[in-house]
C-alpha cells in the first residue's frame, strides 16, 4: 500500500477519484493570539487517537498578537512525520495571507475559509468551502469577547465531518486539552458541534481526503522535544537549573521546573533542586559551572544568542574542566535572526565555541525520544569528560508536537565520572594532581569542596598537572595536548551513529537532528520514484565515531544534509575526518526558517547526481511555495 | 606555646601561598585580615570556598586559606559562579574577592543581582580606583577629579558600590580601609557570623599606579579622609564576654549565629539598621568628599537566597541517587498525561 506515492502522482482533483486516505496535510492560517492553538491541537490529537501517524508544526511569528501564523498537520499512513511542502487542505482565517495561501496550493486542494474573505474567485482548480464563522459562533457564544477564541473550534467540527474524523475523538481531545476549565470546555464543545452540523447541511460532500482508523499510534504519546528533554533532565538527577528566558528554549526550563516542583521535594516540602532564573545567559552558565564545580549536576538551556553570550564561560569550563550540560534549542541566526523559526545554525560555532583552542562534545538528538535520552546521557558524559556538553536540539524538535513511543525509565545508576575518594587517593598517592593524567585517557580525578580531600585551586589561567598557576611552555603544551587526547577519546563513548548501508549503493547520505525524518522519506522517494538506492548514516554526536570514516570510505558520494547556509556539519566533518576524504563530501543545505522537507532533499540530490527533474529545478511542485522556501 | 583557636588550629594553618602582588599593596593587608578573622572565628577551612574574578584583587584568594577550595573564574563573573556553588552546597562559607573594575565595570550586572538575591556569602571589593593589572587605568569607583599618574583627570562621578548594595538588598554592607587593621578585622568576623550577602568595600591603595598626589585612593588621601562611624566590637557567639556599655552610646546588633556587634558611635549617633539613614549618610559624605567607614547597613534577619529557595538541609551536591531520580511511577504519570 503506497498512499504517499498515489497522493503525489495523481493529485485528487477529480471528484470521482477514490479518496486519499490518511495521507494529507492540513494547514490552518490564522493570526497569532487568536486562540487557534487549542483547535489545532484538538485536530491533531483526534487524528492521533484514531491511530493515524500524525505530526504538527507551528510556524509562528516573534510576536504576541496580530501577525500571521500557520499550523500544519500532516497525517501519514506511511508514518512520514516531517514537513511536506504541498498543502492539501487549507483553513484560511487570516485576511492578510489568505489570498497568497490559496494561490500556492496544488490543484485539487480543499479550502475552508472565512466567508467574508471571498476567496472562491481566485481559482477554479481547488474546492472552496466558505464558512460564516461569525454568524455561526454568535448563538453558541453569548459573550462577544470570547467569540474570537471559540470560533476556531468550528473549523474542527467542519473538518471532522468532511474528513470523517470521529466526533467522539474530537470531544475527547478537546476535554483533554482544556482539562478542568469547565466553561471553556462547554463553549468550545458547542462550537465544535456547530461546525459539524454546518458541514452536514447542504455542503457538497468532499471525497478527496479521508481519515480512517488505523492502529499505528497505540501506546504512543504526543510530546514536544522541550518537554522530553525536561523529562531527561529530571531523570538524570539534575539538581541545579539556571536559565534565562529565550525562544525556543524557555518551555524546556519551565516544564522542567514544573516537574521538579512536583517530583523533587522532601516530605516536608523542601526542594532537592534549585532552579534560578538568572540575569542573563552568561550568569546562567556561571551558575551552572559554579554548581558543577561544587559537585551538583547542573544544566542550562538556551538558543543561539545565549550560546554566543556563554562563549566566555564555555572556554573556562573546557580549560578548567568543569562539567556542564547546555541544551541549545537552535533557532535562525545570525543575531536576533528569526527567533521563532528553526535551523541547525549553531553547529560549527558551538563545536568550537570560545577563544583559544577549544572543542566541545555535541549530542545530536533526532527525535523526541532522543531529546529525553540524550539530555539524560549528557549529564553522565559531562561528568565523565569533566567538560561542557551540548545537546543540539532545534526549534522544530523542541517546540513542535511529535509522536513517540514511551520513554524507558533509566535502569542504570548515574555516572559521576572520576571523582576522587580516599581509597583512590591512597592508591595514587603523590601521583594525584587535579590535572594529572594518571590513567592515560586524558581525564584526571577531581575533588569537590568539603569532601575532606586535598583542596584544589581552579582557574582559567595557565596551570600545571597539579593545578598550580603556571606560564611554563611545557606545562601549557602538555595540558592542552591532554585536553585534545581527552576529546579524541570521547568519540568512543559518545553515542554511535545509526548506519544503514544498502548493498550496491554508491550514494551515502549523512544527516542529523530533525533532518532524519525527511531523509527517511527522501530515501523512499529516491528508491520508489527514481530507482536510486542510498545508504544512510545518522550522526548522533561530535566528535565523530569511526563509523563515519568507514561510511565515507564505502561510498562514492556522501551527501551531508544541513539546515544552515554554510554546510556546517560538512565543515566539521572536513575538520575531523582523517585523510583525504573531503573530496567525496557533497552538501545539501536548507535554510528558510522552515523545517527541511523530503522533496527538497530528493531534488537536490538528484540534481547533483545529474538525474531526475533537472530541466526544472524549481518545478511546479516547489514553485508555488517559493515565497516561504527561498 | 602558639595560640590555637576553638578548633585547636594555629593561625599558620589559615595562611595561603606567597603573594605575588606588589610589596605594600593594600590587598595583601586584606588577605592578612581574612586569615586572622577565619582563625579567630575558628572557621573550618575545608568548608570555605574562595572565589574571584580577574585582576590583581582576584589573585588574592591564592594567598589565604590554602586548606580551602579556590576558584579564580572569569572577569566580572565571580557572582554567578559563587551563586551556583552555594546552590550546590549551601553549607559552604563562600568568600568572594573582587576589585572595583571586576565589580563596578565588567561585572556590575552580576554584582547587582547577587546583592538583590542576598546570597549568603562574603563579597569583598578590594577597591583601589584603578585597573592595576593593566597598568593603572581609571575604574568606575575613581573619584571625580582624581588623576592618573600621567596627569589624566577623571571626569566621571564614581559608582558607590555600598550605596548600590544597600539599595539592591544586601543585608550587611560595610566600607573599610586596608590600613585600618582593627576595623576591618571586626567587620570580617561580623561578616562571617552573618547569614546573607556581606558586602565590604575596602579601600585598598594601589602602591604602583594609584598612590600619587592627585589620586583619591592613595594611602595618604584615604587616611586623611576616612571617617569611622563607630568603634566596632564584635563578640562571637562562642565567647562569653560582656562589653562595658555606657547606656545610650552603644548600639548592639544581634547576628544570625548569636554573635553580637557593639557599635560605639564616634561622632553623631548612627543607626546601621536604618536604610534611609545609610543612604543619606553616603549621599552627604560623598558631597563633602569624606569616606565614612564601618558598618553602614545591616539587616540581620533578612532571608538569604538559599533559605528562600527552601533547599533540603543536605547539600544538593551529595544527595544520593534515590533522592534526585524520581521513581518510575513519576515518569509514567508524566507520560500518561501526554497520551
Amino acid at each position: 500500500m503506497d498512499n504517499g506515492a498515489a497522493a503525489r502522482d495523481q493529485p485528487p482533483s477529480e471528484p470521482s477519484a477514490s479518496p486519499v486516505v490518511n495521507e494529507f496535510t492540513i494547514q490552518i492560517a490564522t493570526v497569532n493570539g487568536s486562540g487557534s492553538q487549542t483547535a489545532n491541537l484538538v485536530l491533531l490529537r483526534s487524528i492521533f487517537q484514531m491511530g493515524v501517524p500524525v505530526s504538527g508544526k507551528n510556524m509562528f511569528p516573534s510576536n504576541i498578537a496580530g501577525l500571521p501564523t500557520w499550523y500544519t498537520i500532516r497525517a501519514s499512513a506511511r508514518g512520514y512525520i516531517s514537513r511536506k511542502k504541498e498543502i492539501d487542505i487549507l483553513v484560511a482565517m487570516d485576511p492578510e495571507t489568505a489570498r497568497e495561501d490559496v494561490l500556492t496550493l496544488p490543484p485539487g486542494a480543499l479550502v475552508i475559509y472565512d466567508e467574508p474573505l471571498r476567496l472562491s474567485e481566485l481559482r477554479s482548480d481547488v474546492t472552496f468551502v466558505p464558512v460564516p464563522f461569525d454568524r455561526l459562533v454568535a448563538p453558541v457564544c453569548p459573550e462577544a469577547r470570547l467569540r474570537r477564541l471559540v470560533r476556531n473550534l468550528i473549523y474542527d467540527g467542519i473538518l471532522a465531518r468532511l474528513l470523517d474524523i470521529d466526533m467522539g475523538e474530537m470531544e475527547t481531545a478537546l476535554v483533554r486539552q482544556l482539562g478542568r476549565k469547565a466553561k471553556a470546555t462547554e463553549l468550545n464543545l458547542a462550537a465544535l458541534k456547530v461546525g459539524w452540523e454546518f458541514a452536514g447541511q447542504g455542503l457538497p460532500p468532499q471525497r478527496a481526503f479521508r481519515v480512517e482508523r488505523m492502529d499505528r499510534t497505540a501506546d504512543m504519546m504526543l510530546v514536544e522535544g522541550n518537554a522530553a528533554a525536561a523529562m531527561g533532565a529530571l531523570m538524570a538527577g539534575c539538581t541545579v537549573l539556571a536559565w534565562y528566558p529565550i525562544t525556543p528554549s524557555s518551555s524546556l526550563c519551565e516544564t522542567l521546573i514544573r516537574y521538579l516542583r512536583k517530583y523533587r521535594r522532601a516530605p516536608d516540602g523542601a526542594c532537592t533542586f534549585a532552579a534560578v532564573q538568572a540575569e542573563d545567559e552568561i550568569a546562567a552558565l556561571g551558575m551552572v559551572l559554579g554548581a558543577a564545580w561544587a559537585g551538583a549536576r547542573a544544566m542550562t538551556a538556551t538558543s543561539g544568542p545565549g550560546i554566543s553570550l556563554m562563549s566566555e564561560f564555555v572556554g573556562l569550563g573546557y580549560y578548567a574542566e568543569i562539567p556542564a550540560v547546555i541544551v541549545d534549542v537552535q533557532r535562525v541566526g545570525p543575531s536576533t535572526g528569526l527567533p521563532t523559526r528553526t535551523a541547525q545554525g549553531d553547529i560549527l560555532s558551538t563545536a568550537l565555541l570560545s577563544h583559544g583552542d577549544t572543542k566541545h562534545p555535541l549530542l545530536l538528538p533526532g527525535s523526541v525520544g532522543e531529546c529525553y535520552s540524550m539530555t539524560m546521557d549528557a549529564f553522565d558524559l559531562a561528568e565523565r569528560l569533566q567538560t561542557p556538553v551540548f545537546v543540539m536540539m532545534d526549534l522544530d524538535l523542541g517546540m513542535n508536537t511529535w509522536m513517540s513511543d514511551p520513554f524507558p525509565y533509566p535502569e542504570t545508576p548515574i555516572d559521576r565520572g572520576k571523582v576522587l575518594d580516599e581509597a583512590r587517593l591512597r592508591q595514587l598517592g603523590a601521583g594525584w594532581g587535579r590535572y594529572a593524567d594518571v590513567e592515560g585517557d586524558g581525564i584526571a580525578y577531581r575533588t569537590i569542596p568539603a569532601d575532606g580531600l586535598p583542596p584544589t585551586f581552579t582557574r582559567g589561567s595557565g596551570h600545571n598537572a597539579r593545578g598550580q598557576y603556571s606560564e611554563r611552555a611545557d606545562d601549557y603544551a602538555e595540558n592542552v595536548d591532554r585536553l585534545a587526547r581527552k576529546f579524541d577519546g570521547a568519540r568512543h563513548f559518545m553515542p554511535a551513529p545509526d548506519v544503514d548501508v544498502r548493498p550496491g549503493a554508491t550514494i551515502g547520505i549523512v544527516a542529523y537532528g530533525t533532518s532524519h525524518f525527511p531523509v527517511c522519506e527522501s530515501r523512499d522517494q529516491l528508491r520508489e520514484e527514481y530507482g536510486v538506492e542510498t545508504s544512510y548514516l545518522r550522526l548522533k554526536a561530535f566528535p565523530f565515531h569511526d563509523a563515519l570514516t568507514a561510511f565515507v570510505d564505502a561510498h562514492d558520494h556522501v551527501y551531508v544534509v544541513d539546515q544552515n547556509r554554510d554546510a556546517q556539519m560538512a565543515a566539521l566533518m572536513r575538520l575531523d575526518l582523517p585523510g583525504d576524504r573531503v573530496a567525496k563530501l557533497r552538501s545539501i543545505r536548507h535554510y528558510s526558517g522552515l523545517p527541511i522537507d523530503a522533496r527538497s532533499i530528493t531534488d537536490a540530490l538528484l540534481r547533483r547526481e545529474g538525474q531526475g527533474p533537472l530541466a526544472e529545478p524549481d518545478g511546479p511542485a516547489s514553485a508555488p511555495s517559493a515565497r516561504r522556501e527561498q | 606555646m602558639e595560640t590555637t583557636n576553638r578548633l585547636g588550629l594555629v593561625m599558620a594553618s589559615y595562611r595561603g601561598g606567597k603573594s605575588t602582588l606588589c610589596a605594600g599593596c593594600g590587598h595583601n593587608a586584606i588577605s592578612e585580615r581574612v586569615i586572622e578573622a577565619c582563625f579567630e572565628m575558628g572557621i573550618d577551612a575545608t568548608h570555605v570556598i574562595k572565589l574571584s574574578g580577574i585582576g590583581c584583587s582576584s589573585k588574592s584568594p591564592a594567598y589565604f586559606l590554602s586548606g580551602s577550595h579556590g576558584f579564580n573564574s572569569v572577569h566580572g563573573r565571580m557572582p554567578s559562579v559563587a551563586t551556583g556553588a552555594l546552590l550546590a552546597n549551601h553549607r559552604l562559607q563562600a568568600i568572594g574577592i573582587s576589585g572595583d573594575g571586576d565589580t563596578g565595570a565588567i561585572g556590575i550586572g552580576q554584582f547587582v543581582h547577587l546583592m538583590r538575591r542576598n546570597l549568603p556569602m562574603i563579597y569583598i571589593v578590594e577597591d583601589n580606583g584603578c585597573y592595576g593589572l593593566t597598568k593603572g587605568q581609571f575604574s568606575p569607583t575613581a573619584d571625580l577629579g582624581s588623576t592618573l599618574k600621567s596627569g589624566v583627570v577623571n571626569d566621571l562621578a564614581p559608582i558607590d558600590l555600598c550605596a548600590m548594595a544597600i539599595e539592591l538588598g544586601a543585608s550587611f554592607v560595610a566600607r573599610s580601609f586596608s590600613g585600618d587593621k582593627r576595623q576591618l578585622l571586626q567587620l570580617l568576623k561580623a561578616g562571617l557570623a552573618h547569614r546573607g550577602t556581606v558586602l565590604i568595600d575596602v579601600f585598598s591603595p594601589c602602591v604602583t599606579f594609584n598612590d600619587h598626589r592627585g589620586s583619591t585612593r592613595s594611602y595618604e588621601y584615604v587616611r586623611d579622609h576616612e571617617e569611622p562611624l563607630h568603634e566596632l566590637n564584635f563578640v562571637p557567639f562562642f565567647e562569653d564576654i560582656t562589653v562595658e556599655q555606657e547606656p545610650g552610646a552603644v548600639r548592639e546588633v544581634d547576628l544570625h549565629d548569636g554573635s553580637k556587634v557593639f557599635l560605639k558611635s564616634v561622632a553623631a549617633d548612627y543607626d546601621p539598621t536604618d536604610k534611609l539613614a545609610a543612604m543619606r549618610l553616603l549621599t552627604d559624605t560623598a558631597r563633602r568628599g569624606e569616606y565614612p567607614t564601618g558598618l553602614l547597613y545591616v539587616e540581620p534577619d533578612k532571608v538569604d537566597f538559599c533559605t528562600q529557595l527552601n533547599l533540603v538541609d543536605e547539600p544538593l551536591a551529595t544527595l544520593p541517587l534515590e533522592r534526585v531520580r524520581p521513581p518510575k511511577s513519576a515518569l509514567d504519570e508524566i507520560m500518561e498525561s501526554l497520551r
